[in-house]
């Protein structure tokens, strides 16, 4: 069973991947990533793909939104991470 | 053997760049290549102990590392690859001669409305508006309709000599098309020249090549040499397999072909080509370029511009010329005037590019007539480059150089080493923008996808391979 804490981090280490000349320590969990970080619509896919490889974790396109912020991430992905 | 996810074929910017996003995840990818080392047209070779880049002249699209969300960084954020690798050096200055008047600009947009401001002030609020306008253009969208640039253009410019001025550069830095290109691939080359402007990494082509390549081999990509293809298998209009050397059969589900549009359907199996649509046609467009070193460097010789677009009339062809070259006018590359600070320069001899554009027809006739005569004729371009250098400044300051090493590439040479018919740089002017052809499976990636240049190829490199391979597998 993964805390929602040890999900946070896993969902921080693929951003950090992404977003390489980016600093994701002080990331604000309630506001929406797009608006701290460089991030585009392409890399929101690499998200996603980086979700199946490393975790095996599908993010069907309707769901894209849920990975709007930080805190959205974490609500929508664990259950997934814990299944 | 197993079958692969994508076979690309290609071992350029654009096939490469597709190859790191494919292996990255996961995807069962070989690129094949049919030349002995990667790069296609932005390639390089040795003669002695001197290095030589083929293509770049400059990388466009120049960024400050602090600046957001722009292209150059963006492409760089997809191949993992850290901005900072690259050791950007940027230009000095660069300058559009015409007979009555030269432009400045530089890597600052404000510096090049100074001088319309100064030259054109007839036109600057135009200018300002064309500028804001192209602020709104989202030019990279694979859905944008095809509109001829100078039509939209002369919406807010009146001056035909600024609209020439302004389009040279852009035209043969990226046009397929004959005195006029695409309005998106304008304001793709107008924010790509202009606006982000030029730099060169230290090292030059290789140091893009070998990162490339590094990445593509971290990511445990598989590459292949001497391999080309020459045959597309497709059965009931989806691909199958490829044929490499006329012999070994490769079977995969997809393709990524960055050999031109013309080039891949010439290689299609006969039954799958389509009945009613015209062949795609080949670009009228390919280029010589004499490579002069010089015992003492251009800024001795007093210039010290990175990039001369000259012109010897007070309209800019780019055209086919009816004669070999175009000597009328050219592209001048002084690698060693980039800034490149406290770091020593590759360069210590200097290093001049003088880049006509050429017929290809005429160069063909010329090798099948007799290589003498084509020998002589590269003398002859070596020649008049030499005279062009002097009608941009060389040895303005009365100084005299001496040439320690000569060498010049033709339309030829291009097909010779890349494949694309007509020697074509900036390939056919039927684009497939979405990548798209009629067969299943099978997509166009790097110049005749459209995105051209060294940003360009790799930006359609990524963003087919995200398209048709990634995305579709989700
Ligand atoms: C002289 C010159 C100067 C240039 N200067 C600049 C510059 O300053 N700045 C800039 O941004 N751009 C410049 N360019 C343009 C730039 O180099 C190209 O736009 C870019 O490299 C195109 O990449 P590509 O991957 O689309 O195609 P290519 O580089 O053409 O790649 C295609 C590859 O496919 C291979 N191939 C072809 N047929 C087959 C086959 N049947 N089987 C297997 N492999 C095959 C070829 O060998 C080649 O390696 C210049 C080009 C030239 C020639």
């Amino acid at each position: 069973m993964l805390t929602n804490e040890e999900v946070r981090s896993k969902v921080l280490d693929i951003i950090a991947d992404i977003a390489l000349d980016d600093d994701v320590t002080g990331i604000k969990d309630e506001v929406a990533l797009r608006e701290q970080l460089d991030l585009d619509s392409m890399d929101f896919l690499d998200i996603v793909m980086e979700l199946k490889k490393r975790h095996k974790i599908e993010v069907p396109q309707e769901d894209y939104t849920r990975l709007a912020s930080m805190q959205s991430c974490v609500e929508y992905l664990a259950p997934k991470f814990n299944a | 053997m197993a079958k692969y996810d994508c076979v690309i074929i290609g071992a350029g910017m654009s096939g490469l760049a597709a190859g790191i996003r494919l292996s990255m995840y996961n995807k069962k990818v070989v690129i094949l290549e049919r030349h002995t080392i990667t790069g296609g047209l932005n390639s390089y070779y040795s003669r002695g102990k001197r290095k030589f880049d083929v293509g770049l002249h400059a990388l466009t699209n120049f960024v400050d590392p602090t600046e957001r969300g722009r292209p150059f960084n963006k492409l760089m954020k997809q191949l993992r690859i850290p901005y900072d690798d690259f050791k950007l050096h940027p230009q000095n200055y660069s300058v559009i001669q015409f007979p009555d008047k030269k432009i400045k600009f530089t890597n600052d947009i404000d510096f090049l409305t100074e001088e319309i401001r100064l030259n054109f002030p007839h036109e600057i609020d135009g200018f300002m508006s064309l500028l804001n306008q192209m602020q709104q253009v989202n030019e990279v969208d694979l859905s944008n309709e095809l509109i001829m640039a100078r039509e939209v253009v002369r919406n807010y410019l009146k001056d035909e000599s600024l609209i020439e001025v302004l389009f040279c550069p852009l035209l043969i830095y990226g046009s397929a098309w004959e005195n006029d290109m695409d309005f998106s691939q304008f304001v793709i080359m107008f924010k790509s020249i202009f606006i982000e402007g030029f730099s060169r990494p230290a090292g030059g082509v290789r140091t893009i090549i070998d990162l490339l390549l590094k990445r593509f081999e971290e990511c445990g990509g598989e590459l292949r040499f001497k391999s080309e293809v020459t045959k597309i298998i497709a059965i009931d209009q989806k691909i199958k397999a490829v044929e490499i050397n006329g012999e070994q059969i490769i079977e995969c589900d997809n393709i990524l072909s960055s050999m031109g549009l013309p080039e891949t359907l010439s290689v299609l199996e006969e039954n799958n080509h389509s009945k009613t649509k015209p062949l795609p046609r080949v670009g009228n467009l390919s280029f010589t370029e004499s490579i002069v070193i010089t015992d003492k460097l251009p800024r001795d010789l007093g210039i010290d511009a990175t990039i001369i677009f000259y012109n010897n009339r007070p309209n800019y062809l780019y055209q086919k010329p009816s004669t070999l070259i175009d000597s009328q006018s050219a592209v001048v590359c002084f690698p060693n005037n980039f800034l490149y600070g406290n770091t020593p320069s590759d360069y210590t001899e200097g290093v001049m590019r003088v880049t006509n554009i050429a017929n290809y027809d005429l160069w063909n006739d010329q090798l099948l007539f007799s290589k003498e005569n084509y020998k002589d004729q590269k003398i002859n371009v070596f020649n008049q480059s030499l005279q062009i250098l002097k009608n941009v400044g060389l040895g303005s300051n009365g100084k005299s150089f001496e040439v320690l090493f000569k060498d010049v590439f033709t339309p030829t040479t291009i097909k010779r080493y890349t494949g694309h018919f007509g020697g074509t740089v900036y390939g056919s002017i039927d684009k497939s923008r979405n990548g798209q052809t009629d067969i299943n499976g099978l997509y166009i990636c790097g110049t005749d996808q459209g995105f051209l240049g060294i940003v360009g190829s790799m930006l359609s490199g990524i963003s087919m391979a995200n398209l048709h391979i990634l995305s579709s597998s989700l």
